[in-house]
């Protein structure tokens, strides 16, 4: 007793240091937390289990819970994700990683065809609380089969709900959120994240699993993204600082549903909007956001919602060329003085 | 064979036929619409091989899966009124004559995407294995879904982690119109669990007590631990693949060679041959069996639509979910 009062007694005075972690750490954690609550939880995939995941996420969980509950699979997508399904059918609450988003296309019958629909064909009498985590994007020169965004496809899926955790905070809520959903869930993961940093508090209330957050709050122009383009708009919002624009940036956290009541706010203050995103621009995941707002907020908008987006081509090898098919902060900061107009100083 | 096991299996093949001859007459006058792929010919398969299983058994079945469900004992006027399309339907009307479900029943459908049974009859498995139940899954398939990739996908896994799987091949000899010839190089479907460890065997799917016999042999391996068993039944579908297709890539000698070899009347003389029932009780077993059909027929009619067109897409409502369960 007198001992914890004086542990207590000596962070006194000592300014406590924000916990920071990686979001594969938090993943990680997130991952622990709801396999020693539940036991109806199990992780399946290549190489989760005694490697530790590709990139650490399932690290120390094979020997901590054996190898019925995290589980390495042969390479067969589409059976091991339709092996979720079924055990989500019965009872279980499996959490699938597919290594890569590019290998999610030959899993795409089990997600789309089964997960999103069982429920409805069957008349509601099942749930599917299945989550399939897979990270995707453009990562640092691994062409063009592995360097897709899957985003366009997924969210044209009734029966799916997404998230698309950009933080460490977030990426541990909204796994801890998506197991706990009853409904299938599939959670997309940026490849460049992972050993990214962040502030991490386990303690503190998550916010719904798909409400969008206020990144930089700001007057002039609302840059909308998800992902790694969070960074690259907060990046461009510091370069516009210098020209006198205030740009607000939101990171959307959720792809199916948007969170529109968040949007709607933030062009009611801004009255422009930029949707950001690292996908090829036709027919992406931008378009549909753009058109919700010009549809939903054409009163709030001073001039349409544009967009700034991943090049129509294939992702290259060579570097020069990967980092000119996706956007980046010059890319976002032109955008927006285009969008605004000459500036009276 | 007991005499109340002859009764049981003499009912369901006689109401199998009945409801899908039934089905397909509702089906040319219009109540029943979209893609409908009867039954008849194959009787002995789902019949031999349900009967032969256990009520806590789960089925994972395919789009030709009315049988599946009445042997089951899902009613025959919720398989109906579900081909009506109405909400009395085993689906609510939300699935249709592709997608019959009985959660209570632990029937899981009803796949209209030839491969898709395999990794859902895995997933079943692997809870099993993983939460130590005693039960087994009874996964059917097509000849042609032999060559999907989760066939050897799901055969591989079930074989590795030794899953409480029984595989039926509902081996019918067509792929829609292509023969199996034509489709499988080593058409012996029993013979390409080999490749993963998986025994198996080839039964005369038009001779339900040997589909029967066979199945119970195959569910003890399951259920002692041994892991899948690949048990493929030969036999034939008189129709065409669906109410769309007219036969034409098949000889009606072929068709007739086969009907002579009919799953319900060589049951029929078996039954008498053996003792086990009387003409009498046939004859009575088959006036019920017609009269449940009638009477499905009916209620599908009587009943009504759904009309909730966005409810069970999702658990919880989209637009609220906060996870307050995390």
């Amino acid at each position: 007793m007198k001992r914890a009062h004086n542990d207590r007694a000596g962070l006194v005075g000592v300014s406590r240091p924000a916990p920071v972690l990686q979001v594969w750490q938090a993943l990680n954690i997130a991952h622990d937390e709801v396999m020693a609550r539940d036991e109806s939880v199990f992780i399946l995939g290549e190489d989760v289990g005694l490697y530790g995941g590709s990139y650490r996420v399932t690290q120390g969980l094979f020997a901590k819970y054996g190898e019925w509950r995290v589980r390495d699979t042969p390479i067969s997508e589409n059976s091991f994700t339709g092996l979720g399904v079924g055990a989500a059918l019965v009872g279980g609450r499996p959490i699938v990683e597919i290594m890569t988003i590019n290998f999610a296309l030959l899993a795409l019958d089990a997600i789309i065809n089964m997960a999103a629909k069982l429920r409805y064909m069957s008349g509601g009498q099942f749930k599917v609380p299945l989550v399939v985590r897979s990270p995707g994007g453009v990562a640092r020169q691994l062409a063009a089969q592995h360097s897709q965004r899957l985003e366009h496809t997924l969210m044209n899926v009734p029966g799916l709900r997404i998230v698309a955790p950009a933080t460490p905070q977030d990426a541990y809520w909204q796994l801890k959120q998506a197991v706990a959903c009853d409904d299938p869930v599939i959670v997309l993961e940026h490849e460049l994240l992972y050993f990214t940093e962040g502030p991490f508090d386990p303690g503190a209330d998550p916010p719904p699993m798909h409400a969008a957050a206020v990144r930089r709050r700001g007057r002039d122009i609302s840059l909308i993204a998800w992902h790694r383009m969070v960074d690259v708009c907060l990046e461009a919002a510091r370069e516009l600082e210098a020209d006198g624009i205030d740009a607000e940036v939101v990171d959307l956290r959720s792809l199916r549903p948007i969170d529109l009541p968040l949007l709607l706010e933030s062009v009611s203050r801004t009255h422009r909007a930029l949707v950001v995103e690292e996908d090829c621009r036709f027919a992406g995941a931008g378009a549909e956001i753009a058109a919700t707002l010009n549809e939903a907020g054409f009163f709030e908008l001073e001039a349409p919602v544009q967009r700034v987006a991943g090049r129509d081509v294939p992702t290259p090898y060579n570097a020069r060329l990967e980092a000119a098919s996706i956007p980046d902060a010059a890319a976002v900061v032109r955008a927006v003085r285009g969008l605004l107009g000459p500036r009276e100083k | 064979m007991q005499r109340q096991l002859a009764h049981q299996i003499w009912y369901d093949m006689v109401l199998a036929r009945l409801f899908e001859q039934a089905a397909a007459e509702q089906y040319a006058q219009g109540r029943i619409a979209g893609f409908l792929h009867l039954y008849p010919g194959e009787e002995a398969v789902a019949v031999g091989t349900l009967r032969a299983a256990d009520t806590g058994d789960y089925v994972v079945s395919t789009y030709r899966e009315h049988v599946h469900a009445l042997v089951w004992g899902i009613t025959p006027e919720a398989v109906m009124a579900e081909l009506f399309g109405k909400a009395t339907g085993c689906s609510g009307g939300y699935g249709g004559s592709m997608h019959l479900f009985d959660a209570g029943r632990r029937f899981l459908g009803g796949y209209a995407i030839v491969g898709e049974t395999f990794p859902v009859a895995i997933g079943v498995g692997y809870w099993l294995r993983l939460t130590g139940a005693p039960d087994a899954v009874l996964c059917y398939f097509g000849d042609g879904a032999a060559n999907q990739g989760t066939f050897h996908e799901s055969l591989n896994m079930a074989a590795l982690w030794k899953l409480p799987v029984l595989f039926v091949c509902e081996n019918n000899h067509y792929q829609i119109g292509t023969e199996i010839h034509r489709h499988t190089a080593v058409p012996e479907i029993h013979r390409h669990g080999t490749a993963y460890g998986i025994p198996g065997r080839r039964v005369d799917g038009m001779d339900v007590v040997a589909v029967y016999e066979a199945t119970r042999m195959a569910l003890e391996h399951v259920r002692a631990g041994n892991g899948p068993y690949l048990l493929e039944c030969e036999t034939y579908r008189y129709r065409g693949h669906s109410m769309a297709d007219p036969g034409a890539y098949r000889s009606a000698l072929e068709v007739a060679e086969l009907r002579a070899r009919d799953p319900i009347d060589g049951f029929r003389e078996r039954v008498l041959h053996e003792g086990w029932l009387e003409q009498a009780e046939l004859e009575q077993a088959e006036r019920e069996a017609r009269a449940a059909v009638e009477a499905a027929v009916a209620f599908a009619e009587e009943s009504l639509e759904p009309t909730n067109l966005e409810q069970d897409v999702y658990v919880q409502p989209l637009d609220l979910y906060d996870g307050t369960k995390a």
